[in-house]
């Protein structure tokens, strides 16, 4: 594993333990996720002792320990998309992508997940894809946007 | 003639920009103007939106532009003679849309957010300076006493008294924090101000630090808000520039600066210990008070947390007085407040009224009413703290005590509106679920307790309710209440609670008959088709994913119970209406 891309985060945060949220936050910029070597160099290098960066880590929604597609897709599952359907939306991506919650598909492109609210709730049912937000969805509606990402690749 | 006085202005929230904004824009800019941004209005439904404007006046409010609108505008502004009106606001949506009472939202979806001038062409930063170069403290924190202004994230507890007790604390260095970790389901105007208006929450912030005595700011902001995020930078960025952060603020010899830091996603983050321990760089872990923030707050030092709609009232009421601000409202809530309507609600998006209104006034004269025009079922006030008020009190009157007498709490001002087809089983057992992931399980009552719930919850929309059932929710409710540390627990059953206080009916079909009132938790309803209504044209046969459906065409078509998974997908289908759900 290349640890050299973390070196600016980490030099910057020295020894200060209330830059790691901060610190692990790059750190899955950098590598899309946080490999248990990667927690393990940060505890070394920040003089924090790896079980608190492992619990730091896993209490945090953000935060992955397993490789995720190059296409995250974020299922809204707040109050304004349970009661408009954004349950219906999730069993027709899990169906589409042929892949569990969290499970990365076979081509690398798409992870999906659900989470609590986007804060997008007059789209309801919601969803983002990386940055971009898509609203309104419906079980076909959905299927149609992540066949075009897929296109897209 | 080629108008090119008008300012063409886009709504660019996050809701604008998912609804298609950033394509208006770019086709504007193609055909050789300079269109300029705003962020939400609050009216999401009508987005994109699209205003001009000659000079500060407002000429025109187009909703629902797609590329053929903007043509259609694009041709209006070179000509003046061809007709825009087929894409203008209607009246109904401008009168709910401009009628409003405006403070925390006041610059939100008219001046550019990424622009500090157009926020101090509106008064902007005039707060801050007269507070700094010619105000005190003491006199600060009166006016804001005066106001009435009350936290606007949840607890409604009093601003100024928060200010006074750290200001008393003892210490030198103090640190005000802005609390933007928005984690509340179906709450969503801490994105919208920032987005739209961040400029309002500096200033509040500078103000705020100027009263308390600090010199340190920090927004801790969702990592969900990565567009809220982008556009805090450039207005920090802005204000540095302009000498409103920094050093010796308006050669005041007052410090004051601000820096963001990005939350990693944890609803209990919200609760002021747990902020305060993500801060330091821990898990975000409420811990007892006393000692409060106040005394003893992010790195052991008097520390002070205001939500975002708190800091966004400050300037206006500095600038107008605290008694302009007191004017509004009721004897024990003054001033005006956010709501976040989504669900159901035909108009979803941001409104402010004035406290005092009533749920049927926001939720009909404002939101339009039910979507389908379904009937009102019931509105679920603070998120999984609060509580589900009826449709029957919809005369309730918005203000902290009132809404605490239903069970609900005023929150941070989501209200997510269900209709008949939302069943209350399944929405305490959706807020439980979310309850119990979030916990942050440091206390044992909270930890399991909450896991107990869910899974009677569970039990129950799955067609296995007992007898005793609603007792033991009823019992766990309180233990979790009275065992736990923070709001998040002591609040968790507050879902289950108002459901069950107002909807007893639904739980006890549930658990006896194994009937679903609204028809949505699957195990306990079952798809039939009428033999009456059905043609036998086979559709809902094609559609059905799991091949539970028989039938040749033009003969009644049936549907194996065994093999049904209740997806929906044949209702949806039939066009004649032939099938019914039980």
């Amino acid at each position: 594993m290349d640890f050299q891309a973390l070196e600016p985060a980490l030099l910057a945060a020295g020894q200060d333990s209330g830059a790691l949220i901060g610190v692990l936050q790059q750190a899955q910029e950098i590598y899309g996720y946080l490999p248990i070597e990667i927690l393990e160099y940060i505890a070394e290098r920040m003089e924090i002792a790896p079980a608190k960066v492992l619990g730091v880590t896993t209490f945090y929604a953000q935060f992955r320990t397993r490789p995720v597609g190059k296409n995250l897709v974020m299922l809204c599952q707040g109050t304004a998309c349970h009661v408009t359907g954004s349950s219906a939306v999730a069993e027709a991506v899990g169906e589409f992508l042929g892949v569990a919650e969290d499970d990365m598909t076979e081509d690398g492109l798409f992870t999906y997940t659900n989470v609590a609210c986007l804060g997008c709730c007059s789209l309801a049912p919601a969803m983002m894809v990386g940055d971009r937000v898509f609203g309104e969805l419906t079980a076909d509606k959905v299927v149609e946007i992540l066949e075009e990402i897929k296109n897209e690749e | 003639m080629r108008n090119e006085e008008l300012k063409i202005v886009v709504g660019r929230g996050s809701c604008g920009n998912a609804a298609g904004a950033g394509r208006v824009f770019d086709f504007f800019t193609e055909a050789g103007f300079v269109p300029t941004i705003a962020g939400c209005i609050g009216a999401c439904y009508l987005e994109p939106i699209v205003e001009l404007y000659d000079g500060a006046r407002r000429v025109a409010t187009y909703v629902r532009v797609d590329l053929e609108a903007a043509a259609e505008i694009v041709k209006y502004l070179e000509n003046q003679n061809s007709s825009d009106d087929e894409y203008k606001i209607s009246e109904a949506d401008a009168a709910i849309l401009f009628g409003q009472t405006r403070i925390a939202l006041a610059n939100c979806g008219i001046i550019n957010p990424e622009e500090i001038e157009e926020y101090i062409a509106r008064g902007g930063y005039e707060a801050a300076k007269a507070a700094i170069i010619s105000g005190t403290a003491e006199e600060i924190i009166e006016e804001i006493k005066v106001s009435g202004l009350a936290g606007r994230g949840g607890a409604g507890f009093p601003t100024w008294f928060k200010w006074q007790a750290c200001r008393n604390s003892p210490g030198g260095e103090k640190y005000i924090i802005c609390n933007a970790d928005e984690g509340d389901p179906g709450a969503f105007m801490d994105r919208a101000i920032i987005e739209g208006d961040p400029h309002a929450v500096i200033e509040g912030m500078i103000i705020g630090a100027f009263a308390i005595g600090s010199a340190h700011g920090i927004v801790y902001v969702r990592a969900e808000y990565p567009l809220a995020i982008h556009r805090l930078n450039i207005a920090l960025e802005q204000a540095r520039q302009k000498g409103f952060l920094g050093a010796n603020i308006f050669n005041s010899g007052f410090n004051f600066d601000i820096r963001i830091k990005a939350g990693a996603g944890a609803f209990v983050c919200g609760e002021e210990t747990a902020l305060i321990a993500s801060l330091e760089g821990e898990r975000g872990m409420p811990r007892l008070k006393p000692p409060f923030p106040a005394q003893k707050g992010y790195k052991g030092k008097p520390s002070n947390i205001n939500n975002v709609e708190t800091f966004a009232n400050v300037p206006w009421i500095c600038r107008n007085g605290g008694a302009a601000f007191a004017a509004y409202g009721t004897e024990n809530s003054r001033g005006t407040k956010v709501f976040a309507l989504a669900g159901k609600v035909k108009n979803g998006g941001l409104v402010e009224v004035p406290m005092g209104a009533t749920l049927n006034h926001v939720i009909f004269d404002l939101g339009g009413g039910i979507k389908s025009d379904k009937a009102f079922k019931a509105v679920q006030m603070g998120g999984p703290s609060g509580g589900c008020i009826p449709a029957s009190l919809g005369e309730t009157v918005i203000d902290y005590k009132s809404l605490a007498a239903t069970g609900a709490i005023m929150g941070s001002g989501g209200m997510v509106v269900m209709d008949e087809d939302t069943c209350m089983v399944d929405l305490a057992r959706f807020f439980l679920d979310f309850t119990c992931k979030e916990s942050c399980g440091k206390c044992t009552h909270c930890r399991i307790g909450t896991k107990r719930m869910l899974e009677i919850l569970e039990r129950i929309c799955a067609g296995g309710g007992r007898d005793g059932d609603i007792e033991t929710l009823e019992e766990l409710a309180e233990s979790i209440r009275e065992g736990s540390l923070c709001a998040l627990g002591q609040t968790a059953p507050n879902p289950v609670l108002t459901t069950l206080k107002y909807f007893r009916d639904e739980y006890e079909n549930h658990i006896v008959h194994k009937k679903c009132n609204a028809k949505s938790c699957r195990p306990l309803i079952t798809y039939d088709i009428i033999a009456e209504k059905c043609v036998g044209c086979g559709l809902c046969l094609r559609n059905c994913p799991v091949w539970a459906i028989s039938g040749e065409i033009r003969d009644i078509h049936i549907i194996w119970q065994n093999d049904c998974t209740k997806c929906g997908r044949c209702v949806a289908s039939c066009p004649f209406h032939a099938i019914i759900v039980q």
